[in-house]
């Protein structure tokens, strides 16, 4: 099989204006007979079902929450990049392509990366055009700010709730359409399965989760825009429902998964606090700014935190071990995420972890609290203030700054940040790899299509903050919808969609089977059993840190507890009614498969690069090695039956625009 | 299977058609109470409307305070209020008023008891509001039902019955002194407006401000002040008012 | 820490549906209130009895989906937290908990805690947006200047989450405060003025509609609202419809 990127010709700039001029059109006429279904309802998805109702298709959307608005979109906190230079601070599209192909660790490809540079401005016009409430300064302009590892300010945001914001703008422009009538929303529903007829994408079956009803819904282009597969580990920051069951059910069904093992571990959120847990909840990246990570010098001091016989607060300053300003002098605390992570790992492993679980590291304000309680006091010209006076003041200023965010970590922890350090520890947040598209975001499945998160594209082997919101909205207010018509222009005379078809009723049939097995199972453990097994095994072996022999360790073991599951598993209630129980199970199921072909990927690619770091690949220094000769290149799977038996395309990755660099924060 | 229209949608109209049938009714058949902003907008005018009314109506009352040498000038009140055409006008101004205020106000309480069918097995309502605005409706039902017991008992008589004549005017001071200080059950009609008044005091007490809310006037350096003012109305008013009778059964 | 729990049991819309009592035992004060529903349903599903179901997504208290009435209160006790967010330590050895679903007409129960509110969909798509097409052609983003004051206010409407608190604290299950944020949101600014007139009477209309109850202005809502959306909001409603059906031809 060979893949074609159908990347258009011409010099990097030009190739998506002299592509959007060239592309192939559907006329008006013709939209209002073409179906088009949308999965999903984040970022990408609301934008991509209100852009292509407007433009006349009659447009499907499904979500699985109550509302499009619940999307995980909701939850991203810190701001959407934007090439726009209105800080005039040298800020172009040139350079935010150049900073998310490094950040990504040359594992993207060149021309994808450059259109979403390109249209990043777009995005905030628009935003703004639809009553998005971004932050502005006292002038009545937009206000931006830094964010992690680049030298601008093109972060576009509305304090820490961003992503909230740009989700209710794309919902409100669905609203509008819904509204119309040009787009039928489906809440509730949850894709079961792709029906592909004659190596074309037809349609879905789709379960109506409150009354468990099956439904088939015909159409002559699916958008799958269901974001990422982070809770394949359990525990993370997505959302309990997201899941990568759509991705997965396409990809059963011929689509390409391409870099599934780039996975993107946070180093700031909330540690886990005992067995029952859920989910773990992120803190700004912003943090990092002020805040200095340190764990005890002395193992005896961590041991006996752990035990409840000592606080942080008890251990001298010589005592702590402020382990990144000691091995990355040069960025210190500001090292990218990826970086941060492994570190923090590292001195956990090593028996230097707080918290009962041994699982956590400090992030102390009190140095930063105390230098800017220090300016505060000579700002107001006090001489020789009180100790307690600059703490006082420093602690004001630390509030201004993160106020929301050490509310936040009190109302979980129960602690108060400005007296004692947080404790923190990385955890799983986004997914890099995903469905492979070419660069009309097109599947190897004629008519398929993925968008945001879901597909592979922009963010190569690490993201860089505030960039996932820029793809979510890139691809479907100014991407998809136009890029669509170039497929659908063949499919004007296809008419409406047979769901009665040989391709509908055999897809229904395996979808129904499949529940039938789940509900009448009746076995002796609960779903969550198996999610959480898979998710420690996936955090052990395929997390932070891989070798060779814990990823095919972890096969085996992902194997085992796959066919433990179907023999096993206990799912409650009825099929024909709200049943969340067997929700979770189907998506549990393809998890059991999705984690195996995520540590098959891990193990053939035999280099550490972004948030891939394989132990037998690294410096003398702990430092990841990238291996360019010989792994340039995007792996995309083909399911053959079994995930680890799954068939290795390479697409190669070719750089005409920039040179590949090591990258180094010491 | 068949492409089915989404589930709940269906079981929503379905569930909500008894409410829905009683919306579309008012919204069409009559435009003065149209939508539920509308009926609020008409409970903030007449009870504002009525409160000038209780200033008013007060000032007169307090005459009654006087004792015999407040007589003639009670009296002389009770006529002008009863004839100058101005304020027969406004009278009839005033009866539309109430009587509109209390039908809107039992309106919008089926329209609330509609709203949640289902009650909660446990409220904690003390958590978030307070006591007075979750019981309008109660407390307008007794105002309403002493308004009716003292226009028979005053305004009837005045208008329609036979009054002994003191100096060329009808004298409604000696009915009044009667009714709280030499009738049998003139302790009785004492508490009783006494505690009409307490029920007026809490209706306004709420009320008041709740009138600016609906209509509109909510800003951060003017309703704490609008509040305040509320206040100590809704405790003046109706304690000037109480004062009388209690007065008068005292000391007279 | 043991509990006792009586939970809202009903199996589908159409059952009549009854409290139920449940003895939770070495309940930890760290976890939080859904992962505690968590380790019940494990143990109901574990003795074969049917787990209940409630709505959850995000637990960071921002999707907006979880919706549980707590010991009499939206979201529990603990004033500006979802559900989520309410962690175990807020309650006492020993006690009793009550846990019912969000009650109105227009939010009916699909199953046990879960209800449908769709009904805040329908009145968003009724007007709840700017009608500005998707092309990106639009004007630069810079060229129309907000008043920083009016851009935080629309900002701090705009943060409703959409969780129904406000319809469920409600004693009459009114949702003016959840339409009057987003009335207000684009009333103040400059982008949504143009159809602001329309916007409000759409959506008012939507409102009646769905049976919500009118506003008594008891301040319920925004005393158990979990981000604090404030009742200016349903003043600026109050005022923008008075003057959109006031100016209004029909």
């Amino acid at each position: 099989m060979k893949l074609d990127a159908r990347i258009p010709a011409g010099p990097l700039e030009k190739k998506w204006s002299s592509h959007k001029s060239n592309i192939r059109l559907v006329s008006p006429a013709n939209k209002r007979n073409i179906d088009i279904v949308v999965i999903g309802t984040g970022l990408a998805g609301s934008s991509a079902a209100a852009s292509l109702a407007e433009m006349g298709y009659r447009v499907k959307a499904f979500c699985f929450q109550d509302s499009p608005r619940r999307a995980h979109s909701i939850a991203a906190q810190g701001g959407i990049n934007a090439a726009k230079n209105y800080q005039n601070d040298g800020d172009s599209t040139y350079r935010l392509f150049y900073d998310t192909i490094k950040g990504g660790d040359y594992r993207s490809r060149e021309a994808n990366v450059y259109r979403l540079a390109e249209v990043s401005a777009n995005i905030i016009d628009q935003c703004v055009a639809q009553g998005v409430p971004f932050a502005r300064d006292y002038g009545g302009l937009l206000d931006n700010r830094s964010f992690g590892g680049v030298q601008v300010s093109r972060t576009f945001y509305a304090k820490g709730q961003t992503g909230q914001q740009l989700l209710l703008g794309a919902y409100s422009a669905l609203n509008r359409q819904i509204g119309k009538g040009n787009v039928k929303m489906y809440n509730r529903h949850e894709m079961m399965d792709i029906v592909v007829e004659d190596g074309k994408a037809r349609g879905i079956i789709a379960r109506n989760l409150a009354t468990g009803e099956i439904e088939r819904h015909g159409a002559h282009a699916v958008l799958l825009a269901s974001g990422g597969y982070g809770n394949v580990f359990f525990l993370s920051t997505n959302a309990m429902g997201s899941n990568g069951s759509a991705a997965w059910k396409a990809h059963r069904r011929g689509a390409l998964m391409a870099n599934p093992c780039f996975t993107q571990i946070h180093p700031t959120c909330i540690p886990q606090s005992g067995e029952y847990q859920s989910k773990l909840t992120l803190m700004s990246e912003s943090l990092r700014n002020d805040g200095r990570i340190w764990v005890p010098k002395n193992k005896k001091d961590a041991e006996a935190i752990r035990a409840g016989q000592m606080k942080p607060t008890d251990i001298k300053e010589e005592d702590r071990d402020y382990y990144l300003e000691r091995r990355y002098p040069s960025f210190g605390n500001l090292v990218p995420r990826d970086v941060a992570s492994r570190a923090a790992k590292e001195r956990c492993d090593e028996g230097y972890g707080v918290n009962a679980t041994g699982q956590a590291v400090y992030l102390d304000f009190s140095s930063a609290i105390e230098r800017y309680g220090k300016t505060e006091a000579n700002q107001m010209g006090l001489e020789n203030p009180s100790r307690e006076k600059i703490i006082e003041l420093g602690e004001k200023v630390v509030e201004a700054k993160y106020g929301n965010l050490f509310e936040m970590y009190q109302k979980i922890k129960d602690v108060n940040p400005y007296k004692s350090p947080m404790m923190i520890y990385p955890a799983v947040h986004y997914t890099m790899g995903g469905i492979w598209v070419d660069y009309n975001l097109m599947t190897n499945i004629p008519g398929l299509y993925a968008l945001g998160e879901a597909n592979f594209s922009d963010h190569g082997a690490n993201r860089l903050g505030a960039s996932a919101l820029m793809q979510g909205l890139a691809d479907g207010y100014f991407v998809a919808p136009y890029t669509v018509g170039d497929y659908l222009a063949d499919e004007i005379r296809t008419g409406d969609i047979d769901i009665n078809s040989d391709a509908f009723v055999q897809t229904e049939k395996d979808v129904v089977e499949r529940i039938d097995k789940l509900i009448n199972n009746k076995g002796t453990k609960t779903v969550d059993h198996y999610h959480r097994a898979l998710g420690k095994i996936m955090w052990d072996k395929c997390g932070m840190a891989r070798n060779a022999e814990g990823l095919k360790e972890a096969i085996v073991e992902i194997q085992a507890l796959r066919e433990e599951f179907w023999k096993e598993v206990n799912v409650p209630g009825r099929k024909d009614m709200y049943n969340p129980e067997l929700d979770k199970a189907g998506r549990v199921a393809d998890f059991l498969e999705l984690g195996e072909l995520m540590c098959l990927d891990a193990l053939t690619r035999e280099e550490s690069c972004g948030g891939h770091f394989r132990e037998e690949h690294q410096t003398e220094e702990g430092e990841a090695m990238r291996d360019d000769k010989n792994f340039a290149f995007a792996s995309c799977w083909k399911y053959t039956g079994e995930p680890s038996k799954a068939e290795l395309i390479k697409e190669e990755l070719t750089f005409e625009n920039v040179e590949l660099k090591t990258r180094s924060y010491k | 299977m068949t492409q089915s229209t989404p589930y709940f949608c269906a079981a929503n109209i379905q569930y909500c058609l008894p409410t829905k049938k009683l919306n579309i009714i008012m919204a069409t058949k009559s435009a003065i109470l149209g939508s539920s902003l509308a009926k609020k907008y008409w409970m903030a005018l007449t009870g504002l409307f009525l409160s000038v009314f209780l200033v008013v109506h007060l000032a007169g009352n307090l005459v009654l305070l006087m004792g015999e040498a407040g007589r003639d000038n009670f009296n002389a009140y009770a006529e002008f209020m009863t004839t100058f055409p101005v304020i027969k006008i406004t009278s009839y101004l005033l009866y539309a008023s109430i009587l509109f205020h209390a039908i809107d106000g039992f309106l919008l309480t089926i329209q609330n008891r509609k709203a949640r069918p289902v009650k909660y097995h446990y409220e904690k309502p003390s958590a978030n509001s307070g006591w007075a605005s979750r019981n309008m409706a109660f407390l307008g039902t007794i105002v309403l039902l002493f308004i009716v017991g003292h226009m028979a008992t005053f305004w009837w008589r005045m208008k329609f019955g036979e009054l002994p004549m003191a100096n060329g005017y009808k004298d409604l001071y000696t009915v009044v002194e009667t009714y709280f200080t030499t009738a049998s059950t003139a302790w009785l009609h004492v508490l009783i407006y006494v505690v009409a008044m307490i029920a007026i005091g809490f209706h306004l007490w709420h009320g008041f401000q709740s009138a600016f809310q609906s209509l509109g006037v909510n800003h951060p350096k003017y309703t704490p002040v609008i509040k305040k003012v509320g206040q100590i109305f809704a405790v003046a008013i109706p304690a000037l008012f109480a004062i009388i009778p209690v007065y008068m059964f005292l000391f007279f | 820490m043991n509990l006792t729990l009586k939970i809202w049991r009903q199996n589908g819309p159409d059952d009549k549906g009854h409290m139920e009592t449940y003895p939770v035992s070495d309940v930890n004060p760290e976890m939080s209130f859904l992962e505690m529903i968590d380790v019940l349903n494990e143990k109901l599903i574990a003795e074969g009895k049917e787990p209940v179901a409630f709505d959850h997504d995000c637990r960071e208290g921002i999707c907006g989906m979880c919706s549980m009435f707590i010991n009499g209160e939206a979201h529990g006790p603990g004033k500006r937290i979802t559900t989520c967010q309410l962690h175990m330590r807020s309650f006492n050895d020993g006690e009793t908990v009550i846990i019912e679903p969000w009650r109105a007409a227009a939010f009916p129960v699909i199953k046990d805690l879960v209800v449908d509110r769709g009904a805040f969909d329908r009145i968003q798509q009724a007007g709840g947006y700017v009608s500005v097409n998707t092309s990106g052609n639009t004007i630069d983003a810079n060229a129309i200047p907000v008043p920083k004051r009016d851009a935080d206010r629309a900002f701090d409407a705009a943060t409703c989450i959409g969780c129904g608190a406000c319809v469920a604290s409600c004693k009459n299950s009114s949702a003016m405060l959840f339409v009057s944020a987003k009335v207000s949101q684009f009333a103040l600014l400059p982008q949504g003025k143009v159809e602001a007139k329309d916007r409000v009477r759409k959506m008012v209309k939507q409102m009646d509609l769905e049976g919500f109850g009118n506003c008594t202005n008891t301040g319920a809502c925004e005393a158990e609202c979990p981000v604090g959306i404030s009742l200016e909001n349903i003043a600026r409603m109050n005022r923008e419809y008075m003057g959109a059906s006031l100016s209004s031809p029909d």
